[in-house]
């Protein structure tokens, strides 16, 4: 922990009540936060003095605080998790502030996460995508013992590189179509990759593609936001691999 | 109360078997008549959920988060363990039984352990099956790391991230019963009561966290896999999330709590530098594999560690345990590293650190092999602190991470209330008063997966199904009674935050609960807690309304019941007049500082009976009977 200082910004921070279509910015000062702060203690900070001053403090999503849950998340100058590469909200340190600066900090905004109040939004549309196939489909018994079907090192690298997405929605935020492409790519090539997930590889695809679809989310244009934003650093090559899957899915359609 | 373990008779590796054949049944057409309640979503949460459901369960499961994927098991860096003895260096399911047991410090069932060194093969198998990417060799077989209190290596792991992975593997199979409608997810909900009646569980109240209603949920079962209470200490490694109302509320209304005073402290986290500082976090016990733990060997040596020589170095934990070096237990290797700061060896601007040192695993292996193996740690070690630790070593300190105390259950899993059923580090069954790194996460799984699908039968076998529906009088008045606790902490409008309360708790219970405990601290903490809770009813300031989305009250809410708990973990501590894993009694040491155990008066559960409000608990114990191991004084030398 070396060099600790001290520093005042101003945050414009967006506030929606719950419920309500509309909201605003406000403005508040931060004092007096030390640069080993995380994000998330500054605005803890905040909202003890808010509530010692009689106002409802800011609601934010968060839970793990290490980056690993994919909780929490908001767009910090206009960048989803702010300007660190590879890093959540929780892990983006004041140390990467200055002095005197305004900070902007607004909800992640997609036609398919709607918000909540705040800073929250609702992200159920992942799971749904998750729900509709998202999976390998192996009831709890009678797996066969696990060093019986090898796996090349290098795919289940590949695989893991893709498995490390925590859906956070920071892709979609990131996306100026909102498109959900670079979090359904990371979990059909996760799921592809290995020999487990081949027998349901066709329908997987299809069924994530549609669900994502009709939830509102929009094309990819690759534009690279995602990948830029993306805390866990997930490569849009998987969304290459997704197209090459979902293609190969129409040919064996039935 | 009398306790009934229900440990099956028999020889010990046949114990479960047997057990799972005497169960009775429930058949398929009748599976779809029960609905089970399941509170959690994580290892063990989601694992029993989806399992269930598979079974032909009606499952109706909730968690405090957006999403099911979120539980804090997703947190869990190090790996996994079983008995698959793939290294080919003497593992087995009886090593991994042995190493559980004598690593608890003999404070474990005997039945319980066994069963879980048996079942860890079957969750590796299941986890491949389901696509969890576990590191692999260059042949494509499954590779293995070592872990502390063992010698041998049987921890599977996938990176620094092997909770998460398990997690999504369980959360997978979660999503796809949600998907087929077998399992109804409720998110963003907080289990505020268990209903009961006659001391049989019949549903829960959970509090919307987004519009702030009190709902009312019936079952013919309720599972709870709601985690640990490490968080009463405010600081630790748990998600901020983590709390233990949907326990305590279960202890209050009859579930006993077991060895609430067994936390574990584990050694390797960032030291605190803060008062603002929300959370600790963990550095991987993997670490251990290959960074050497020291402190200098000269008080206050203050230059930087670059400049200490090799010779003005202590790599205390290789001088003192020779055969297992770096890799001794949690509770044992937390202990030396506070010992060390004591004797003002510590490193750092608070003296409140050690070192763990990389630099000889880089020359040995390369700067890229240790990358490969720990690069996500090292970079998040970055990110928090500022220092890169390929150039200089880590400083850590012990932390608050689990609680091997929770709720008392039987063989069965299931509480001293009928149809109550505990799994993972809400109960308090596998781990003894000390549990090894990579036990975690084999003990969520084995529960969820492979336990919790056989015992639930045979309870629900003998019961009428949907017997007292959600309309019932009895989940009206609880709903009430849970709306007035909420309006109450609205209402007292203090003059300081939640916050301020916990984080007070929180140092009370550090200062004389954690590490280190003697008699007359902890009775000076009982009379502290006490004082804090009356002052909290007085003076504590929760903004907002209740039916909205208030953060603040949720927070107020587990703060209360901390504030209750946290004395029965006091109470707990006093009670055990020994020394035993991470219940640390200073009265009670060897010569050389190690715990000494007392197992001619404490080698038994202490299982808590709520008797009212203001009035002490009453203490049952559970008697541990060892046929199979010696109890030996735990020695790692």
């Amino acid at each position: 922990m070396s060099g600790t200082n001290r520093i005042n910004l101003t945050l414009k921070v967006w506030r929606q009540k719950a419920g309500k279509s509309k909201g605003n910015l406000a403005e508040y000062q931060a004092k007096e936060i030390s640069t080993d702060m995380s994000f998330l203690e500054m605005l803890d900070v905040v909202n003890e003095y808010l509530t010692l001053k009689g106002e409802e403090p800011i609601a934010f999503d968060h839970d793990c605080r290490e980056g690993i849950c994919g909780m929490c998340g908001a767009v910090i100058n206009g960048r989803p998790h702010g300007q660190e590469k590879g890093t959540t909200l929780c892990q983006l340190h004041m140390r990467h502030f200055k002095d005197g600066e305004t900070v902007f900090i607004e909800p992640f905004k997609a036609k398919a996460f709607k918000n909540i109040k705040d800073l929250i939004v609702d992200r159920t549309a992942f799971d749904k995508i998750i729900q509709s196939g998202g999976f390998i489909s192996a009831n709890t018994g009678g797996a066969q013992d696990a060093n019986a079907i090898l796996i090349s090192q290098k795919n289940a690298d590949l695989a893991m590189d893709a498995a490390a997405c925590i859906g956070c929605g920071a892709c979609v935020a990131a996306c100026p179509n909102a498109s959900a492409m670079l979090f359904v790519s990371a979990k059909v090539s996760h799921l592809t990759l290995l020999p487990q997930g081949k027998p349901e590889a066709a329908a997987r695809v299809t069924a994530m593609v549609n669900t994502m679809d009709d939830l509102g989310f929009g094309n990819c244009s690759n534009e690279r936001e995602c990948e830029a934003e993306c805390p866990k650093e997930i490569s849009i090559a998987n969304i290459a691999r997704l197209n090459r899957e979902f293609i190969k899915a129409g040919f064996f359609k039935s | 109360m009398k306790l009934n373990s229900k440990i099956p008779s028999g020889p010990l590796s046949e114990k479960w078997d047997k057990h799972k054949f005497e169960l009775k049944l429930v058949n398929p057409a009748n599976k779809r008549k029960f609905t089970v309640i399941v509170v959690g979503t994580g290892l063990a949460g989601g694992s029993a959920a989806a399992s269930l459901a598979e079974l032909g369960y009606n499952v109706k499961n909730f968690c405090i988060q957006d999403s099911p994927r979120r539980a804090h098991s997703i947190a869990a860096q190090g790996g996994i363990n079983a008995a698959k003895n793939y290294a080919n260096d003497g593992d087995s399911i009886r090593r991994l039984f042995y190493d559980t047991i004598k690593g608890g410090d003999f404070r474990a069932r005997e039945g319980n352990v066994y069963r879980l060194a048996q079942i860890s093969n079957n969750i590796i198998d299941q986890c491949v099956a389901q696509g969890v990417p576990f590191a692999r060799d260059y042949g494509g077989l499954l590779a293995n790391r070592s872990f502390g209190g063992a010698q041998v290596s049987r921890t599977f792991y996938a990176r620094g991230q092997t909770g998460q992975q398990l997690l999504l593997g369980a959360y997978s199979a979660l999503s796809r019963q949600i998907g087929s409608g077998k399992v109804k997810m409720f998110a963003r909900r907080e289990m505020l009561d268990l209903v009961t009646e006659n001391n049989r569980a019949v549903g829960i109240i959970v509090r919307n966290l987004i519009n702030g209603d009190i709902e009312m949920h019936a079952g013919d079962a309720v599972v709870l896999c709601t985690g640990g209470y490490g968080n009463v200490f405010f600081l630790s490694t748990n998600a901020m999330g983590s709390n233990v109302t949907a326990a305590y509320r279960a202890y209050k209304k009859g579930a006993l709590f077991a060895n609430p005073c067994f936390t574990q402290i584990h050694p390797t986290c960032i030291p605190v530098h803060g008062d603002y500082q929300s959370k600790l976090t963990l550095m991987s016990e993997s670490l251990r594999n290959d960074g050497r733990v020291w402190a200098p060997k000269d008080r206050g040596d203050k230059r930087r560690p670059d400049q200490i020589p090799e010779a003005e170095r202590d790599y205390y934990l290789e001088r003192r345990y020779p055969s297992f070096g770096n890799l001794v237990p949690r509770d044992v290797a937390s202990r030396n590293a506070k010992a060390q700061c004591d004797k003002g060896k510590g490193v750092g601007e608070t003296g409140l650190a050690v070192y763990l040192d990389f630099r000889d695993a880089i020359k040995r292996d390369s700067k890229e092999v240790i990358e490969k193996k720990y690069g996500n740690l090292f970079a998040m070690y970055e990110k928090i602190t500022a220092d890169d630790p390929y150039q200089t070593p880590m400083m850590i300190y012990p932390a608050v991470h689990y609680t091997m105390g929770g709720l008392w259950v039987d063989y069965n899993l299931m509480s001293a209330i009928d149809g109550l059923f505990v799994l993972g580090e809400a109960n308090f069954s596998d781990h003894g008063a000390n549990r090894l790194g990579a036990s975690a996460l084999m003990q969520g799984l084995a529960d969820g997966y492979f336990v919790i699908p056989y015992t639930i039968g045979g309870y629900l076998a003998g019961v009428t199904p949907d017997k007292t529906p959600a309309s019932a009088q009895i989940f009206t008045d609880a709903a009430k009674k849970c709306s007035e606790r909420t309006k109450r902490l609205l209402s007292i409008q203090g003059k300081k935050t939640v916050d301020d309360f916990h984080k007070r708790l929180g140092l009370i219970l550090w200062e004389y609960c954690g590490m280190s405990r003697n008699e007359q601290g902890l009775i000076k903490a009982k009379d502290m807690i006490a004082e804090l809770r009356e002052e909290f009813y007085q003076n504590v300031l929760v903004p907002g309304i209740d039916k909205d989305l208030n953060q603040s009250l949720e927070r107020a809410g587990r703060v209360a019941d901390f504030l209750e708990f946290g004395e029965l973990m006091v109470t707990d501590a006093l009670n055990r007049k020994e020394s035993c894993g991470g219940h640390f009694n200073e009265a009670f040491q060897t010569e050389e500082g190690e715990a000494l155990r007392d197992d001619e008066n404490f080698c038994y559960a202490a299982a808590w009976e709520f008797t009212g409000e203001g009035k002490e608990p009453t203490l049952c114990k559970e008697p541990f009977e060892f046929e199979n191991v010696k109890l030996t004084q735990r020695s790692y030398k």
